[in-house]
């Protein structure tokens, strides 16, 4: 199934698949879609969605199929094509000993910024995590590791961005304040991707949805409903899994 | 090639700036060296074998396991947070990855060494200032060869279960020819032999060095793929 995008892919995504042993993680998953918009994938524990994601990512070779970037081959091997893409993942990717400054600056070396120190204020002011730049990302709470890792996954304006149940843990505020810098990252026409089990909070930033079962996209479109008729989409879908 | 030893740089400094501020490893390695130092030197019948036969094969296994210890932490730090996902995303080269890793530990097995040679000094009694710039030469060429490999072993053992221990099986065997050749050159020097009798030994060293440097450096991105 694929989404028939207006504009030129930014991301397309052809015949994913892949095998963990005797489990089919990924069953041909294709879908495109253009700069800024977003998908969101729903599904159950173990329908994939994680291993998607690490697909896109490059983090995992897929046994067949394509991940293109702006007509683009994802070569793995490529620096340049992993320049493209930031992963929010629900580990944060962080050292508890490093403050979160360093962790910053750290990662703007290895993506070979001009000016780490410089790169890292801003990340850390985009997420309002200015004032504890000195303190250790071990001492931030379950919210501000989650902001820190945003701004770790935004340092090097990646055109894609991965989102790997990016609510998981979170308390209200920090959901919230979550939302907040998600939606920026859609208002600068970003292409998201999304992997939830929670449809409350994926759908508001969707323009695109999936529900993933046993490795499979079930269903595939632009949104076209509210949450209610999500709720029963995804129901009725995973009802067998 | 100046950006790979730039991010070579990045994850080395990382690496010794979290070791710096836990000191976990660093201690653990100290405090087993002390102990074997002294076990070895309360154990031993002194009217049996003398401190000077004895000590070279002392100060390699104690070394060896030291700097085994040491190498654990390499990757281990990387499972914190999934931190090693980072790594792999950024457009760090795995060539950067495996120099970095083999630097910092470079920097942890010679500094525990730094510490624990005067100890063996105290505790066997061998004319160390005599030979004390050659021993640093053999030292520093056997360290190189093992953490080069070791670097490479804890980098595939780290995804396993027992990983410290699977670290030992698969690193043991490659340490068995610098070790053997390091303690054949430290009995020659603590024996005052003359050059020619050890320089094989030596090119022995240094071949190993280059052959597995080289050969860890390719091979290790090989270890990372899932």
């Amino acid at each position: 199934m694929l989404i028939a995008s207006a504009q030129a892919p930014a991301l397309q995504v052809g015949g994913l698949t892949k095998r963990f042993g005797h489990v089919r993680a990924l069953r041909g998953v294709e879908f495109a879609l253009g700069a800024g918009e977003s998908l969101a994938v729903f599904g159950p524990n173990g329908a994939g969605k994680t291993t998607l994601l690490r697909v896109l990512a490059g983090l995992l070779k897929p046994d067949a199929g394509t991940v293109q970037f702006g007509g683009e081959q994802l070569v793995r091997s490529n620096a340049a094509h992993r320049r493209r893409v930031g992963l929010i993942s629900h580990h944060s990717l962080l050292y508890d000993g490093l403050t979160a400054a360093e962790n910053l600056v750290f990662y703007a070396r290895l993506y070979g910024l001009a000016s780490p120190r410089a790169a890292a204020a801003r990340a850390l002011a985009g997420v309002g995590l200015e004032a504890r730049a000195s303190d250790a990302a071990g001492t931030f709470s379950r919210g501000m590791v989650q902001r820190l890792a945003i701004a770790r996954a935004l340092l090097h304006e990646p055109e894609v961005m991965l989102l790997d149940e990016p609510f998981s843990g979170l308390d209200q505020r920090a959901a919230a304040t979550l939302r907040d810098l998600l939606g920026r990252l859609r208002a600068e026409r970003r292409t998201m991707v999304l992997v939830t089990h929670n449809i409350d909070e994926g759908l508001e930033l969707a323009t695109h949805v999936a529900i993933q079962v046993a490795g499979a996209f079930a269903s595939l479109g632009p949104r076209d409903g509210d949450l209610a008729a999500y709720r029963a989409r995804y129901a009725e879908a995973t009802a067998g899994a | 090639m100046r950006s790979v030893l730039a991010q070579a740089w990045a994850i080395a400094a990382k690496d010794l700036l979290l070791e710096f501020r836990s000191r976990t490893s660093f201690l653990s390695a100290l405090v087993f060296t002390a102990l074997v130092l002294a076990i070895f030197n309360f154990a031993r019948d002194p009217t049996a074998v003398s401190s000077v036969d004895l000590a070279p094969s002392v100060l390699w296994i104690t070394f060896s396991f030291a700097g085994v210890l040491g190498l654990n932490r390499a990757f281990t730090l990387e499972k914190e947070n999934r931190a090693i996902d980072g790594l792999l995303l950024s457009p760090a080269s795995r060539t950067a990855l495996y120099l970095g890793k083999t630097a910092a530990n470079l920097v942890f097995v010679g500094a525990v060494e730094a510490i624990a040679l005067p100890l063996f000094a105290l505790f066997f009694n061998v004319p160390l200032l005599d030979v004390l710039g050659p021993l640093v030469l053999v030292i520093a060429l056997a360290t190189i060869g093992f953490v080069a490999v070791g670097t490479l072993m804890s980098s595939m053992a780290v995804n396993t279960r027992f990983g410290e221990m699977m670290l030992m099986v698969l690193v043991l065997p490659f340490l068995v020819t610098p070790v053997s050749a390091a303690a054949e050159m430290t009995t020659k020097l603590f024996a005052h032999r003359p050059f020619a009798e050890w320089a094989a030994w030596l090119k022995l060293l240094a071949a190993y060095d280059i052959t597995f440097v080289v050969l860890c450096t390719l091979v290790f991105e090989f270890t990372l793929e899932d």
